[in-house]
């Protein structure tokens, strides 16, 4: 299942490492899952690869989103250019059928396109909860050169020693440890 | 430096410190393979990275910046009094007449949205084809997408006469008893096509951009910035979770861009092979229009990617490798349209209609031959000297080469548009063509605007996507 913790979750206690280098925190994050600690998210300054799978997280359903906004566009474009054309007020042009469906397939297009790629960047933003004035917190520097690996402690089971010597078997160069995630 | 790729567990297990002469300030190796050379020189770290971006927007603009932008505004505002001298008086201040109704406006219009065809193919198409070299070129070669869109849109604007007028092309419901858009014309095409390709390019640039705002917004030490960056990032914080569904997202707008900017110009093109003017009506036009785009857009990159990597000393990032990719791309693109050119006059001959025979002859020894020659020469046979390795590594030679396409490929669109209508079916209708000061203001004025913007766009955002070029640093390592 999805994990619903996201950004949406205001408190939550936490246990976080700071890496100098990708390898160091895809290798401490799948190390920290096989453990049982809960991976509450990473922070990059850039995508890594394999940290999706480390970190145990499903590829993104956006994929649909784009799909269906995109078939959404085709019918509104068809739907559109047919009904303008040969119902509400039929013009004959050149002696063209009103219904001149192959024309109307680079309009048809153009739609698609412009619906998917506006539904799926707008959903992502939604999701992601990006907009002008969102406040995140921000790691120190991690839009810079460091990497940073968030457990979450979920309850009072959670082993910080444990943590800690995982995080210093992969060359983290801090801990950091707090209440309030926003 | 090379280390053998036959060893890669003594790679694996080599303890750091034994390479520590070697190594870059973020712990990785830096072993490098025999097959592929590093996208970005200097040994950088991440931090590096960052710093050499960031950098170039935090001092004062320099003397060139400011002699830069005068010049390109001087050229604005020759374009702005044109303009408002056409609006004002009509387009009889052009020099159309009754035989060539399209000729200097329509030239620059395809002009300018082929420019921008090389950006998508940047960003989208070599995305597709995980070609890792685009991440140095890609933000700059977008943002002169964006750009040059602008640029082209203003020309058919203002053939229309009445510009004020041009929302009549949308299809809305309106007071003439909802008299509807005839949606069988290639020119609403157009207009369909160049919004959608526009408004796809600007928010698949600033998908881009977002993470490296963040990154300037978290560096830079204007309070002006600052808030411009905070705002424009959208509170980015490099969450996993974020960049996870971002790149899916990002793909899939690379995946849409890439069958929009091959529409373009098809459409673009379907503007002339749908009607009957010998020279216009041809199958070939498509395929023929999109390579064209490709190859005017990829001279144009470099152009400015030779006087940007030099201006603001990004030689480390835009590598004479990025320049050769780049001229290869052009190789390809420029042979496809000089084989076209060469189907054109075949099949012109061939068709055994005196009027498509005559176009081709007219083209080569009429009165237009000699821009008929310059297309010629600057596209087909320049662009066949890509094949030297010599001169696809020598910037002075491809900077050159890079403008005598640019000026070639102006005059292909002139050629096809005013060449084809000067003499068509009635001899009595010949007629010549030639530009007024008006127009070519306009001309000027469109690249007033696109040095202008360009200018701005260099110093506001980051010149090279940081994100992206901090995933290629180890391209060349670890395999």
């Amino acid at each position: 299942m999805r994990s619903n913790t996201d950004e949406s979750a205001k408190v939550v206690r936490y246990t976080a490492a700071v890496f100098d280098a990708e390898e160091d925190l895809v290798s401490a994050a799948s190390a920290a899952r096989k453990s049982g600690f809960e991976i509450f998210d990473a922070y990059t300054p850039f995508p890594v690869h394999g940290l999706d799978r480390a970190v145990g997280l499903p590829p993104s359903r956006l994929t649909w989103i784009a799909f269906i906004a995109g078939a959404i566009g085709l019918v509104l474009g068809l739907t559109l250019q047919v009904w303008t054309s040969a119902y509400d007020w039929p013009l004959n042009v050149g002696g063209k059928p009103f219904n001149s469906f192959p024309l109307f397939i680079p309009v048809a297009f153009e739609l698609t396109v412009l619906f998917s790629g506006l539904i799926a960047i707008g959903v992502l933003f939604a999701r992601n909860r990006m907009w002008l004035f969102s406040k995140r917190r921000v790691f120190e520097r991690v839009t810079d050169d460091r990497f940073v690996l968030v457990l979450k402690q979920s309850d009072a089971s959670f082993d910080v020693e444990k943590a800690v010597s995982l995080f210093a078997r992969h060359n983290a160069i801090n801990v950091i440890e707090g209440d309030q995630f926003v | 430096m090379a280390v053998s790729v036959t060893q890669p567990e003594v790679l694996a297990t080599a303890k750091p410190e034994a390479v520590a002469d070697l190594l870059p300030s973020n712990g990785l190796h830096p072993v490098y393979s025999e097959l592929r050379k590093p996208l970005i020189l200097g040994n950088k770290s991440n931090a590096d990275v960052t710093r050499d971006i960031c950098q170039l927007l935090e001092p004062k603009p320099g003397l060139g910046w400011w002699i830069s932008l005068s010049v390109s505004l001087v050229l604005l505002i020759i374009g702005v009094v044109a303009t408002v001298h056409t609006v004002n008086t009509g387009i009889g201040t052009w020099g159309l007449n009754k035989t060539i109704g399209w000729a200097f406006d329509i030239t620059n219009f395809v002009f300018w949205i082929g420019i921008g065809h090389a950006g998508t193919f940047i960003s989208a198409i070599l995305f597709l084809f995980n070609q890792k070299w685009r991440t140095s070129v890609n933000r700059s070669a977008e943002a002169m997408t964006l750009i040059a869109v602008m640029c082209a849109g203003l020309f058919p604007i203002i053939h229309m006469g009445r510009p004020w007028l041009f929302y009549w092309v949308l299809p809305y419901p309106n007071t003439r008893g909802t008299l509807w858009v005839n949606f069988r014309s290639p020119l609403l095409w157009d207009f369909f096509a160049i919004s959608t390709y526009f408004t796809i390019s600007a928010v698949f640039w600033y998908l881009g951009l977002v993470p490296d705002l963040a990154t300037a917004r978290d560096r830079t030490k204007s309070r002006l910035r600052r808030v411009l960056y905070r705002v424009m990032s959208l509170g980015w914080n490099g969450s996993n979770r974020t960049w996870s569904r971002y790149e899916t997202v990002y793909a899939v707008l690379a995946a849409l861009a890439t069958p929009l900017v091959l529409s373009v110009h098809s459409i673009v093109s379907f503007d002339f092979a749908t009607s009957l003017i010998p020279g216009w009506h041809s199958t070939i036009f498509p395929p023929y229009f999109v390579a064209g785009a490709v190859f005017s857009g990829f001279a144009m990159v470099m152009t400015l990617m030779i006087l940007v990597r030099k201006l603001m000393h990004l030689e480390d990032y835009i590598t004479p490798q990025h320049l050769e990719n780049m001229c290869k791309v052009a190789l390809l693109t420029g042979s496809i349209v000089g084989l076209a050119y060469i189907t054109e006059i075949f099949i012109g001959l061939y068709s055994g209609n005196p009027n498509e025979i005559f176009v081709i002859i007219n083209r080569g020894l009429g009165p237009y031959a000699w821009a008929y020659w310059i297309m010629f020469g600057c596209n087909a046979l320049v662009s066949q000297l890509f094949w030297f390795k010599k001169l696809r590594t020598s910037i002075p030679a491809i900077f050159v080469l890079s403008i005598l396409i640019n000026v070639g490929m102006w005059f292909e669109r002139f050629v096809i548009i005013v060449t084809s209508l000067h003499r068509d079916f009635l001899p009595s209708s010949w007629a010549m063509y030639t530009p007024t000061i008006t127009e070519v203001g306009l001309l000027v004025g469109s690249f007033g605007l696109f040095f202008t913007a360009f200018l701005i766009f260099l110093r506001l955002f980051p010149v090279i996507s940081i994100n992206e070029v901090k995933g290629v640093l180890k391209y060349a390592k670890q395999h």
